[in-house]
């Protein structure tokens, strides 16, 4: 068992016994489930937008490498750089190395995942650089120095009077007030200094558009729009499955993003930018930057059976439908994409020895497949990994043996029949004599839960015999 | 022609709730079913399926294709159990010389409650059983199989009984195999959610198509002395009307 495993253990019991946490998570997940279905309302078909979106995906990632030349050909025509990260370090250097040459001493980030998984603002911080994470709920859990607790909503874990004692302890001359207004206003009032300071803007991007050229960035809070054209540099950093064939493809991503993501029928701030600041604009960076990150997502093109994965458009509905992330919450998986998707992704980009426990922390309902707008089946991903796990000699050699047994019992159904009888047996016989559940081994795993099951004497196959005579 | 259909009883049914399989046979001949229980049958794989144990599953579903392959027509009271056979057989059989044989058993092989009212036609089956009841509708019958309308259907006809929904019934109970076991504690706090909306109808009684998932919530209700008790639709609709 890994050393994550463990931790995942032993953090996931506290959380789901945490009632406070569950009720939190609960009441702000009920409102998302609200928002979403009358978001659904909006669409003609729903059905059928899932289904172009996953099509336009697919489209997207079969055809990854034309796609993502035209989009550099476009971009580089107008005055542009794009990079081809290959791993985190790469693509964490080339940002210093731009930070650096233009001697940066604040940078503003507009929330992105891939920024988070290439750890680039600790890389930043080291060479002296003062980094701001401008999305409200990112900024949050940045005072807190805590990881974002969602993939979408990043401090959904926080009730208003925690962010209101947090921004009194480290922002308390912005403090104005202690209304939901108020705490917004003050981290307003903190921000505008950072995104006059800044000399570069790092963003994510939501989708690359390859006929146009063109980056699209989804934000509700406008803080994309003042990281992307306020500083001198802009720096987009985003994973090479971002990619669409067309600009008319936002058409439908724009509005199901939106929708799965939050409820809204599109985005407040939906922006597309296509380069630095021509001759004839007053706004915009003189520098514009795109780095295209890959860190394993080549790998995960190769394999047929997983390449679907790579449609993901990060909106959050696989994590907020799943009844684990409910009970566990974000921080619990200690993974840059917690829920199904990172649970799906992450054995996959890390090593199913590191991570391979996520794939097995699931139940297999399949909720997440049902809501997923580009209908990526993260369960049989999960299933995948198992078996991966399996086949790389990473599962107990208890359940090994287990299971070797058991498969021997089920080639006869004697055996089987037998070895049922006498479990049973013992089981009844140990309860008859008052002996605690907890002492029968394995057993304890179910009944340190739950009550004991009253354990039949016969079994179907025996009562059936009885009644119905012996063939 | 003779009405005729095979048993398919999951493993744990037959070695811990043989009343289900029971009950099963009770309504199916009252429905004028002749019943068959291929004696042969053990286990359908799952437990090694879902855990990645793929080398331990496959020979139980070719097994379980063998004993099955002279049946017309199978039922089982479960619908995890046939959606293993109807929906992941075609995968794990997939370099099988079984394979088409797998996926043709699939498309015969149903759910109790599936079997009775898209199969049978029948949505009274003669029962009665003087109580409130809210259904749980289990993750593999309602999103793999799509069965969601027929125990309902089935419900609402037994005389005397009192159905009410519940609030997000379709979230998982929290058994899911294995995981209930490796993941004890998720899966009890995913319990008591799905016990917090059970109690929140005022039922006195959970049913569900899926023994596995009733096992485990019995387990729950039972542990912290929830009054609402756990029973699998086949003992409710066994219970003749009077």
């Amino acid at each position: 068992m890994s050393q994550l495993s463990e931790e995942f253990l032993v953090a996931a019991a506290q959380k789901s016994a945490d009632l406070t946490h569950r009720s939190t998570i609960k009441r702000n997940m009920d409102s998302y489930d609200t928002a979403v279905a009358k978001g659904q309302t909006r669409f003609a078909d729903w059905e059928a937008a899932r289904a172009r979106s996953a099509q336009v995906k697919s489209e997207g990632i079969r055809n990854l490498a034309s796609l993502l030349e035209t989009f550099e050909t476009k971009i580089i025509a107008r005055g542009g750089h794009v990079y081809w990260a290959e791993n985190s370090e790469d693509a964490r250097q080339y940002i210093c190395d731009v930070a650096q040459r233009n001697n940066v001493k604040t940078v503003v980030k507009s929330k992105s995942m891939v920024t988070e998984e290439i750890h680039l603002s600790p890389a930043l911080e080291k060479l002296g650089m003062t980094v701001w994470e401008t999305d409200l709920g990112e900024l949050i859990v940045q005072l807190r120095k805590e990881p974002p607790y969602h993939i979408v909503t990043p401090a959904m874990h926080l009730t208003r009077e925690q962010i209101r004692d947090l921004f009194l302890e480290k922002i308390p001359d912005d403090v104005h007030g202690e209304t939901h207004q108020e705490l917004v206003s003050a981290a307003r009032r903190f921000l505008r200094r950072a995104f006059f300071s800044a000399e570069m803007g790092i963003s994510g991007a939501n989708f690359l558009v390859a006929d146009a050229g063109m980056v699209a960035i989804s934000t509700n809070e406008g803080n994309g729009r003042l990281t992307t054209s306020l500083p001198r540099i802009h720096v987009v950093v985003t994973g090479i499955e971002k990619v669409i064939p067309r600009l008319e493809d936002l058409g439908v991503l724009w509005p199901v993003l939106a929708t799965t993501g939050t409820g809204q029928p599109i985005t407040t701030y939906s922006t597309l930018i296509g380069g630095p600041k021509t001759a004839d604009e007053i706004d915009g960076p003189e520098e514009f930057h795109v780095v295209l990150v890959d860190n394993g997502r080549t790998e995960v093109l190769a394999d047929e059976a997983q390449q679907e994965l790579l449609r993901c458009i990060r909106c959050g509905a696989c994590l907020n439908k799943c009844p684990v992330y409910r009970q566990v919450g974000g921080h619990t998986y200690k993974s840059i994409y917690p829920g199904p998707i990172g649970s799906a992704l992450m054995p996959i980009f890390d090593g199913v020895k590191e991570y391979g426990h996520l794939s097995y922390a699931c139940s297999l309902c399949t909720a997440c497949n049902s809501v997923c707008p580009v209908k990526i089946k993260l369960s049989d991903h999960l299933l995948e990994n198992r078996r991966k796990y399996v086949a790389e000699g990473d599962a107990r050699l208890s359940e090994k043996i287990g299971f070797a047994g058991f498969r021997w019992a089920a080639m006869s159904a004697k055996r089987f029949a037998f070895f049922g009888w006498a479990g049973r047996k013992v089981l009844r016989g140990a309860l008859a004599i008052g002996l605690s559940p907890h002492a029968l081994g394995p057993l304890a795993t179910w009944t340190k839960y739950r009550a004991v099951a009253a354990v039949p004497k016969d079994s179907f196959r025996a009562l059936w015999r009885k009644q119905n005579g012996t063939h | 022609m003779d009405k005729r259909v095979a048993l398919f009883i999951p493993c744990f049914v037959d070695q811990m709730q043989p009343q289900i399989g029971l009950d099963t046979v009770t309504v199916l001949r009252r429905l004028g079913y002749k019943v068959e229980y291929p004696e042969d049958q053990t286990c359908c794989g799952q437990p090694g399926f879902n855990t990645g144990q793929w080398d331990a599953a496959r020979p139980c579903a070719e097994r379980f294709v063998k004993v099955f392959r002279d049946c017309e027509q199978i039922v089982c009271p479960s619908g995890s159990c046939t959606s293993m056979v109807r929906t992941h057989y075609p995968e794990l059989l997939k370099d099988s010389t079984l394979r088409d044989e797998a996926v043709a058993l699939g498309k015969r092989t149903f759910e109790l409650s599936e079997f009775l009212v898209r199969i049978a036609g029948v949505s009274d089956v003669g029962a009665e059983f003087n109580h409130s009841v809210t259904y749980h509708p289990s993750c593999h019958a309602t999103r793999e199989l799509g069965i969601y309308e027929e125990p309902l259907t089935l419900l609402s006809r037994v005389k005397g009984l009192d159905l009410r929904l519940m609030k997000d019934a379709s979230e998982c109970c929290g058994f899911g195999g294995m995981f209930s076991t490796k993941f004890g504690m998720i899966s009890s706090a995913m319990g008591e959610t799905k016990v917090a909306n059970i109690e929140s109808t005022g039922a006195e009684y959970v049913t569900a198509v899926d023994p596995s998932c009733l096992m485990h919530l019995d387990g729950v209700l039972r542990f912290k002395n929830h009054t609402p008790k756990a029973i699998h639709i086949a003992s409710i609709l066994a219970q003749e009307a009077r």
